[in-house]
């Protein structure tokens, strides 16, 4: 059997979906399978860490790394991926700017951990016992991962050569990438897969958006009946389109529900959520600041809002203690 | 710290009314804390809140912006623009921990001289007062934890015949 281009999948800070929606790709996953050999794929094959370090550097055409980084050992693992890869695809929210895990770059480690092992209100643990990186046990030395002070995306670890985002990517940007891949049609360097426009240039409701929204109120969608036509903004919901790109065909528009923002911001954009700020907070109606002020309690997480798949790649990057 | 703390304050100034301040400032001899790099805009509606969180993220320890009065705007609605977006951003600065007084907004026309130094002037204390913001420093701080696997994985040398062995 001739040499098929090798391929690992890996997952870090991640919830599976990005996994799934490789398999979402139904029965295109078969002609990917049948172009390439997956040599690592966690969720699905069984290969160690030990095979991926006995192949020769660069002898894995490409890494396709979804989540984002966290510990250590993902960590370890990117690195060691990097080094076995001559493509590294950054796959899906997570891996490109932190993600949902990255709103725990709200708050440190430590108040993590207290958290978790002692103040959660389902924990039994009156002796506060927290994991250890390491311990002894009969003689041997036993160790775990360790959990970094906060939530990196993966260009933030191990150099990327693409960005596939989305949380997750559709089917239809993960085939065509693969498509580039394996015909060698790639790219420059740093390129996002995905159109480089905001999201409303392919919403449906577009015509419906006004120059000037002068919204009063800002609603969520479970207080109001949407219209499913209708500009969402225009409906006062938060709808993050005006930051964000292009490539998803506006599918939670068209399930009449607003953009959160997964597919991060366009390349002209450096921090998505003051972008969405400076797009839509200038085109509210009062001018007061009381009434402003008023307005704004209608959106009480704006850094959960405007932030929700990016704080990593925004350019505070963690809240400061 | 060995060296005494100099707060970087970063202005951005609209060109009708705040930058014109200035001038009058100093064509009025008012002396006021040298802590300032003014950035000349034609409106503060030009200011985009990236604008602002690019200053603190490149070194800057505080961020003031400077506009026409309500009313007074030149080009009739940008500073309401500017207060609704920046009463927004105010609520972001302070949930990533950002304290309130490194960024200021003021309204100040182009007759208000002595506004611009007072501004100024408190603005450099109470900064002072906070001491340094230092987002690159701190930065690298975090950064550090990311150095010793990358030593640790290229330690680690192929072994070709481990590939098969299972």
């Amino acid at each position: 059997m001739p040499d098929k281009p090798k391929v690992a999948f890996y997952w870090c800070a991640s919830c599976g979906g990005c996994e799934e929606a490789v398999v979402d790709l139904a029965e295109d996953i078969l002609k990917v399978v049948e172009a390439v050999d997956i040599v690592l794929w966690p969720v699905a094959m069984d290969f160690k860490k030990t095979d991926i370090e006995a192949r020769p550097d660069k002898s894995i055409v490409a890494s396709f790394i979804n989540g984002a980084v966290r510990t250590s050992e993902q960590e370890e693992w990117v690195r060691l991926l990097r080094k076995k890869s001559q493509v590294v695809v950054s796959f899906g929210a997570c891996a490109n700017s932190g993600g949902i895990p990255a709103l725990a770059n709200q708050s440190t480690t430590e108040d993590i951990m207290k958290y978790v092992y002692e103040d959660s209100p389902s924990n039994d643990n009156p002796a506060k016992t927290r994991p250890l990186t390491e311990c002894e046990d009969e003689g041997r030395t036993l160790t775990l991962p360790s959990m970094h002070g906060m939530v990196r995306s993966l260009d933030q670890v191990i150099d990327v050569e693409y960005y596939l985002p989305g949380c997750p990517p559709t089917p239809k940007l993960i085939m065509a990438a693969v498509q580039a891949l394996l015909t060698g049609k790639l790219p420059p360097v740093g390129t996002v897969l995905s159109p480089d426009m905001a999201l409303c240039d392919e919403c449906k409701r577009k015509d419906s958006k006004p120059a000037d929204l002068a919204l009063t109120e800002f609603k969520r969608p479970h207080q109001v009946i949407i219209d499913p036509e209708k500009c969402l903004l225009a409906q006062g919901l938060v709808c993050m389109g005006p930051a964000t790109r292009a490539g998803c065909e506006a599918l939670c528009p068209g399930g009449n529900m607003p953009c959160t923002g997964c597919f991060g911001p366009t390349s002209r954009v450096k921090d998505q959520g003051a972008k969405f700020v400076s797009s839509v907070f200038s085109n509210i109606a009062p001018k007061e600041q009381k009434e402003i002020d008023a307005m704004l309690d209608g959106i009480p997480d704006p850094i959960g809002t405007f932030y929700r798949y990016g704080l990593s790649k925004g350019l505070l990057r963690r809240k400061l203690n | 710290m060995t060296e005494k703390f100099e707060p970087r304050i970063v202005a951005f100034f609209c060109n009708w009314c705040t930058y014109t301040a200035a001038d009058l400032a100093g064509v009025s001899r008012l002396k006021y804390a040298p802590n300032v790099s003014v950035i000349r805009v034609m409106c503060s509606g030009r200011v985009d809140p990236q604008f602002v969180l690019d200053a603190f993220a490149r070194g800057a320890d505080g961020v003031l912006l400077g506009g026409c009065h309500p009313g007074d705007c030149h080009y009739a609605e940008g500073n309401y623009k500017t207060l609704r977006r920046m009463r927004m951003l105010e609520r972001m600065l302070k949930a990533m921990g950002i304290h309130d007084g490194r960024f200021r907004l003021e309204w100040i026309s182009g007759a208000e001289g002595e506004k611009v130094r007072t501004v100024i002037n408190e603005m450099t204390e109470k900064v002072r007062a906070l001491g340094p913001l230092d987002l690159p420093g701190k930065t690298l701080e975090w950064d550090k934890e990311l150095k010793e696997l990358e030593a640790h994985v290229n330690q680690s040398a192929p072994k070709e015949e481990a590939v098969h062995a299972r």
